[in-house]
């Protein structure tokens, strides 16, 4: 198992070739309390960068983008009545969507803990 | 565009209490503070938030004849408000209306027994003070008042905060306009707001304004609380945000704003009219318009946000309006919208339903405000 990160605050924990996408502690927070979270329906071919879930605070709505492409397998449910579960366990129970790796070679486009929190200082 | 941000004096009390900072109306502007805007919103409607409202323009109108009320009837030229039968010490909501019946801004405007005080939007504020200049400048003398600093107490501890610094905050009624001193320092002080709930909403020079500030924050229940939790108080008040729910295409009576403009002024009254666009306004009293602007609650949980597209049917064949506000409402327990839509189907309870990321999710035309106001009337 191993967790990478995007430049645009978002994790992903890849076992073989599925990878559970959710936002950084950093992300969770610069947002606000989320009042609202959904996904593209499983099934669903995402390509890196698409947006494959959406997250929302009081005031704004947030794009989750897909750090690699896949076809969507599942959204996180516990989210649907309590998306600030994001914001409590952003890296743990908070995680978004769940989604296949098609191309494991993107992997090595992303960064590893120590660059991204180099990045957000 | 690469004009300095300006500065409230408040602005190094926000970096101090740990605001996130952002641009608004050519302001640096505190969003949020370390709570959030959820915690905000909901400390306000249970205790009391400290806004920062400096940015918002401040405009004396002294008349010339030293008659408050010929500054009132100069007014009346560019409102459709009632400011003649405005008593010395009250303030009233009020709209800028153009030639087609649009709105240029919405303000409010106070009685201070020798001259008039408005209050207008800051990203307004430059383009009314042309205005009102040009148009009154022969009769009274028009000043900005750019040494002033403002900033809205809000919630059901301020009357108790307040009264803290001065007991005669206590007997102060809604739209109630009364100068006084709090902390030794000389302040002007409505009791009004934009959140719905019971509050004030105090000027002072901006040199004074820290002092004032820190005496407010050493109040226990009061708590500082930033635009997000405006924006998002105000929504579920059924208040319209000027540049989203009104502005130049959007008229008083397609607003639902017409209870600003009182019986003296609409046809029939003492001064009926005389106001830009009063003929347009005068015949859309009489017979209605073809939309109208509504409260919106979505049936699901996601929220409806401003720009989304309303539609009569699921499957979004006949559009009927837009949003022109929307978000998630702590204190109401969901999404909260507001938008224009078509006449015959603006009645509350009419389902209608709203373009989201390719979907059409149901929403309800709904009675505006979205949570009872609390004013001391």
């Amino acid at each position: 198992m191993t967790v990478y990160y995007t430049k645009e605050h978002e994790w992903l924990r890849v076992e073989g070739d599925v990878a559970v996408v959710g936002i950084t502690a950093h992300a969770a927070n610069e947002l606000g309390e989320l009042v609202f979270a959904e996904a593209r329906d499983p099934g669903t071919t995402v390509e890196q960068g698409d947006s494959v879930a959406v997250v929302e605070s009081v005031k704004a709505a947030s794009d989750i983008y897909a750090p690699v492409t896949g076809d969507v397998l599942a959204f996180n449910d516990a989210l649907t009545d309590d998306a600030a579960l994001v914001n409590r366990d952003p890296e743990g129970e908070g995680w978004i969507v769940r989604m296949t790796v098609a191309d494991a070679a993107q992997l090595e486009g992303l960064l590893d803990h120590a660059t991204y929190i180099a990045l957000v200082g | 565009m690469n004009q300095p941000l300006l500065r409230t004096p408040l602005y190094d009390l926000h970096i101090e209490l740990g605001a996130r900072m952002v641009p608004f109306a050519g302001y640096d502007m505190p969003v949020q503070y370390p709570a959030g805007v959820m915690a905000e919103h909901l400390h306000t409607r249970a205790k009391a938030g400290l806004f920062d409202v400096s940015h918002m323009g401040q405009v004396r109108i002294r008349p010339k004849s030293g008659r408050n009320t010929d500054a009132a009837r100069a007014l009346e030229t560019l409102v459709p408000a009632d400011i003649v039968a405005l008593r010395p010490g009250r303030q009233r909501y009020a709209l800028f209306t153009t030639p087609d019946g649009g709105i240029s801004d919405d303000l409010m405007v106070a009685n201070m027994g020798e001259w008039l005080l408005l209050v207008v939007n800051a990203a307004c504020k430059q383009a009314d003070f042309a205005h009102v200049h040009a148009a009154l400048a022969q009769t009274c003398t028009v000043e900005m008042l750019d040494g002033r600093a403002l900033m809205a107490l809000q919630g059901p501890a301020a009357e108790a905060a307040l009264a803290s610094l001065n007991p005669r905050a206590a007997g102060m009624r809604f739209m109630d306009v009364v100068e006084m001193e709090l902390a030794g320092v000389a302040c002007i002080i409505s009791r009004s707001g934009y959140t719905g709930e019971d509050g004030y909403e105090i000027g002072m020079a901006s040199g004074d304004a820290l002092t004032v500030a820190r005496a407010l924050l050493a109040c226990p229940d009061v708590a500082p609380a930033g635009l997000g939790a405006r924006d998002s108080l105000r929504l579920e008040a059924g208040l319209c945000l000027y540049g989203s729910d009104i502005d130049l295409t959007t008229t008083p009576v397609e607003a639902a704003l017409e209870w600003s403009i009182q019986k003296s002024r609409k046809p029939g009254g003492v001064r009926a009219g005389g106001y830009p666009g009063a003929a347009i306004v005068a015949d859309q009293l009489a017979d209605g318009t073809t939309r109208r602007r509504v409260g919106l609650r979505a049936e699901g949980r996601a929220p409806v946000r401003g720009g989304t597209d309303l539609f009569a049917d699921e499957a979004g064949a006949q559009p009927v309006g837009r949003v022109t506000s929307g978000a998630f409402g702590p204190s109401a327990g969901g999404p909260v919208a507001m938008g224009y839509v078509a006449a015959d189907h603006a009645g509350v309870g009419t389902r209608l339903f709203a373009a989201v990321r390719g979907r059409l999710l149901p929403v309800q035309v709904s009675a505006l405000p979205f949570v009872a106001p609390t004013f001391k009337r």
